[in-house]
Order: C-alpha cells, then sequence, then structure tokens
C-alpha cells in the first residue's frame, strides 16, 4: 500500500510574526491553526486529525486540543524528530487518511525563541540527564552549531568542499529573501561578506547559520474528494519517505545525512528522480546543512555538493535547481528553532504558482521539501515529502 | 597557546547505574570502551547492550588511549573551546576536547593521546585529548 495520490494538502499558513514579545505560545498555535483553515476554506469543526510536535506546550497533542478547540478528533500523532517533524506528520497525515482514520488532518507547529532570549546554536543545553548521551556529550560543550560545524569540517577533509562554496548558499537565499517583506534578513550578501562574518564555530560563520525568529506555521492535510471541492488548487502528496540516523555505537560518519534513505524512499514512492524536481525547500539551518541533503537526495553525486552550490545555481531565474524562494531558514524565518513546516509552506506556494513573482519558478508542477530534525552531528530525523499540483 | 589562556572547566557529568563502572574507571585514569565478548567488537558509549548484535555479553575494557582527530571544531565561546570526534585506536569514534593545544595547528587525522580534565564540582575526571 502506498500513500501515492491518497491525500493532499489544501491549507497553508506561514504567521508574519517574527517576534512575538506580546503572544503565547498557544496564541501562536491557534492563530496559525486558524490562519490554514481559512486558507483551505474549511473550520475548526472540519478537524478530526490533530498533529504537533514538541514545540506544543503541554503532554503531546493534548493542551493545544483543548486551547485551540478541536473537539472531534479521532486522530492525533505528536511524533517529535525536532525541526523535520512536520513534514514527517504530512506523510503520517497522509497515511491516516488513507486508512480512513481522519478527514482532514491540521498541523501546527509555533514558538517564540527569539522573545525568548534562546541562544539556540551556541549554548550547550544539559537536557534530561536519564537521556543515555548527555553524560557522554554535554561535559565537552555540544551544542548546535559546533555539531554541524564538525560535519562541515569533515565534509572539506574528505571532498574539498571549501568555505566559498558554503558562502554560496547563503547568497542564494539572501537573493529570495530580498523579495520576502517578512523575512529577517532581507539584505543581499555576497561571499565575502559570509567569509567576513565572525565565526561561532570552525568552519562556520555566523552568515552560515541560520536566523532565530519567533513565529509559526500551519498545514491542513485532507482526502482528494474533499480538496477537490475546496476552492484552492490542489497540492497531492505524490511520495513521502522518513529514516533516523544516529552515531551508530561509534561508527557515527558525518559526511551524510539520513535524507540518503528518506529521499530515496520518498522518490520511490512518489516514482519520480531528482532530476524531475522543479522547486525543492532544503531545510537550512546552517549552510553546510543544505550542502549534505542535496548531495544525498541525489541532485548531484556525493561530494559534489559545493560545485553543485556555487555561482547562483539555487538562485530561483538563475540555477538549475531554485531553492527555500522565501528566503529559507537562513534568512526568512526559523519558528521555534524548527524550520520543517515553513519548507512544506513555501513548496505549497510555488506548487500554486502564489511565490513571489521574482521567485516563482515557471509551471512549477513537482517540487520537494526536505527536513532534518535534531543534530547532523550526532543524531537526527529526516524527511522528505514529494509534492504534485494536480 | 600561552599558559595565560583560560581553560573551559566542563560541566560535571551526570552518571547513571549503568555508567558508574565507567565513571569510576575515569578517576583511575582508565577510558573503558564497551566490548562483545562473542563477537568483539567494540562500541562507545559503552552500554550493557551491545548495539551491533543480538548475541553476546557485554565486557567493559579499557582502551589504549591512542586516537586521531576524525572531525573537530573551535567553538569561539568567550572561554574558547575544541569539540572534536577522535577516533580511538580500537575503532569507535567518541566525542571528547581537544585540550592543551594550539587550536589553530588542529587538523584532521592529527594524532592524539588520552587525558582527562577535573570537571566542576566534584572534579570528576572527564576524558579528553591532546596532542601526541
Amino acid at each position: 500500500m502506498s500513500i501515492r495520490d491518497k491525500a493532499c494538502i489544501v491549507g497553508a499558513y506561514e504567521h508574519p510574526t517574527r517576534k512575538a514579545e506580546d503572544k503565547s505560545t498557544a496564541q501562536l498555535h491557534a492563530e496559525v491553526a486558524l490562519g490554514a483553515l481559512r486558507d483551505a476554506g474549511l473550520t475548526r469543526k472540519d478537524v478530526d486529525g490533530y498533529f504537533c510536535a514538541g514545540d506544543a506546550p503541554g503532554m503531546g497533542p493534548l493542551s493545544m486540543a483543548d486551547y485551540i478547540g478541536l473537539d472531534r478528533l479521532r486522530h492525533v500523532d505528536s511524533t517529535d524528530v525536532g525541526g523535520c517533524s512536520y513534514l514527517l506528520h504530512v506523510a503520517h497525515a497522509a497515511e491516516a487518511i488513507a486508512l480512513g482514520k481522519c478527514n482532514v488532518a491540521l498541523i501546527t507547529l509555533a514558538g517564540r525563541p527569539r522573545s525568548e532570549g534562546v541562544a539556540t546554536g551556541t549554548a550547550p543545553r544539559a537536557g534530561n540527564p536519564a537521556q543515555p548521551d548527555v553524560q557522554f556529550e554535554y561535559p565537552y560543550g555540544a551544542a548546535i552549531a559546533n555539531m554541524y560545524a564538525m560535519c562541515a569540517m569533515r565534509h572539506m577533509h574528505e571532498y574539498g568542499t571549501t568555505s566559498e562554496q558554503l558562502a554560496w548558499i547563503k547568497v542564494a537565499a539572501s537573493h529570495h529573501a530580498q523579495h520576502n517583506e517578512h523575512a529577517m534578513l532581507r539584505k543581499v550578501v555576497t561571499v565575502e561578506d559570509v567569509l567576513n562574518s565572525p565565526l561561532v564555530a570552525d568552519p562556520l560563520h555566523r552568515l552560515d547559520c541560520c536566523v532565530i525568529s519567533d513565529g509559526g506555521g500551519a498545514l491542513v492535510v485532507t482526502k482528494p474528494e474533499i480538496a477537490r471541492t475546496l476552492k484552492r488548487p490542489v497540492v497531492s502528496v505524490r511520495g513521502a519517505g522518513e529514516a533516523v540516523k544516529h552515531t551508530m555505537g561509534g561508527t557515527i560518519d558525518l559526511t551524510y545525512t539520513g535524507a540518503r534513505f528518506a529521499g530515496a524512499r520518498a522518490f520511490e514512492e512518489a516514482g519520480v528522480k531528482p532530476s524531475d524536481i522543479k522547486y525543492a525547500s532544503i531545510y537550512d539551518s546552517f549552510t553546510i546543512t543544505v550542502l549534505m541533503q542535496l548531495e544525498d537526495l541525489g541532485f548531484c553525486e556525493k561530494g559534489q555538493g559545493g560545485r553543485f552550490v556555487a555561482d547562483g545555481n539555487l538562485i530561483s531565474g538563475v540555477g538549475k535547481l531554485p531553492f527555500n524562494t522565501d528566503g529559507g531558514g537562513l534568512c526568512n524565518n526559523h519558528p521555534a528553532n524548527r524550520g520543517g513546516i515553513t519548507k512544506v509552506i513555501e513548496a505549497v506556494r510555488q506548487l500554486r504558482g502564489e511565490a513571489h513573482p521574482a521567485v516563482q519558478v515557471k509551471n512549477c508542477d513537482l517540487a520537494l521539501a526536505h527536513g532534518t530534525g535534531g543534530s547532523l552531528g550526532t543524531r537526527h530525523g529526516s524527511a522528505t515529502l514529494v509534492l504534485e499540483r494536480e | 597557546m600561552s599558559e595565560q589562556t583560560p581553560q573551559r572547566v566542563p560541566p560535571s557529568p551526570t552518571p547513571d547505574p549503568s555508567t558508574r563502572g565507567f565513571w569510576e574507571a575515569a578517576k583511575q585514569g582508565k577510558l573503558l570502551i564497551g566490548r562483545n565478548a562473542s563477537t568483539g567488537k567494540v562500541h562507545y558509549p559503552p552500554r550493557p547492550i551491545c548495539p551491533f548484535d543480538d548475541e553476546g555479553e557485554v565486557e567493559y575494557v579499557a582502551a589504549s588511549g591512542e586516537g586521531t582527530i576524525y572531525s573537530f571544531s573551535v567553538m569561539r565561546a568567550k572561554i574558547p573551546y575544541a569539540i572534536a570526534y577522535v577516533e580511538l585506536a580500537e575503532g569507535p569514534r567518541m566525542m571528547t576536547n581537544i585540550v592543551n593545544c594550539d587550536f589553530n595547528a588542529l587538523r584532521v587525522g592529527q594524532k592524539v593521546k588520552l587525558t582527562f580534565v577535573p570537571s566542576e564540582g566534584d572534579g570528576q575526571p572527564v576524558p579528553m585529548f591532546t596532542p601526541a
């Protein structure tokens, strides 16, 4: 059994805020929920499936279901694999819909790390001592930035990848962000700007990192029979894949990601190949995240990511693979320190033809969205969606 | 590296019932890794259940303390520090810090050797590495 063409994304909403000092996290969840339902032309009374992850305050989905006022739920899923949870939720929603366990699934993400002053990438977090890896990592100052930096360092060692090549990824994102009125960083930057920004964790510079922002987003997934009765263009889930990669008892290889497996599974289910993809949303916590995932998804050979991203190849209208045309996490928004839902939202905009005209991909009928959650330097989840405009 | 350069003091690890032996051994200057008594395959961090094979009891054995830097990054914090994965001579790659070194001279593939650094509070020694 496959989820191919069993479910459609009919609602997508990105909160416009980037700093929500006067709003609660629960309020942001409720606002994006209503935003996505309004976009779909549906109401809370239509929702019988609800999906959220660790950013949702409360026990799993319970507090948010209560607060938002979802009173007809017959299927819930609060799987948390970090920032890519929401891509995985789309896949799980499609599975539930295909099995008749729910008809209208709502997925929400929201958070306010910027208002709360969270040093997202640079502060080691103690975590729960029952988590077996904490005592073997926290004493060493393992944070987010230095874990991804070690991936970059090893990738450079094995494949000759350069800081200039990584910088091109930020340059491309900034070219797109200049057209997004909500983006945190709208200034177009150059390779030199990235290289001249201070080192955060060698070899990653400040401009190799994503922004820290408040905000959120939501998606509505439903079955094709309902989708076709609504007024919005129908975006079908054609294939999905997920994977978990970890330190494997001390055999960790920092040069690849779980995208190698999640991507292959999604492409197989969709019956398409990377060269068929017209637009790609690629998780961009750091520039190196993008580079490794592009290789692992098969957009280029392993080790050739540096050459692939250079010279504007990811810029819409310029290169072969337009990516993150909203400016991505690198320039636009990384709500709740989790960029998964915005990856799906921009892919939906592209497939609907509703991206900013300056970055809209012509005849965009097939798109990919891919996310990573957790840390590429230790353990992470990966989730890939292949989406198609009907 | 000048002697005045402050060195980061690691926070103390919180052992659990399955790792008390590991941290006690560290007080004796030993780095323990897990070894499957049936297959001989070694793993890190050590745990009572072999992560690779369903069969075989895990025994804890001391690593030689020799290794090479698999990857590293210098965190540009108020007190900078070098985090690394060191590939032990026995095979496993271990997250650690490289200490008592010139951060600018660190290289992937560099040979390093085991040392122990006292942590905050109770001074529990934490296994780290320094250039060989």
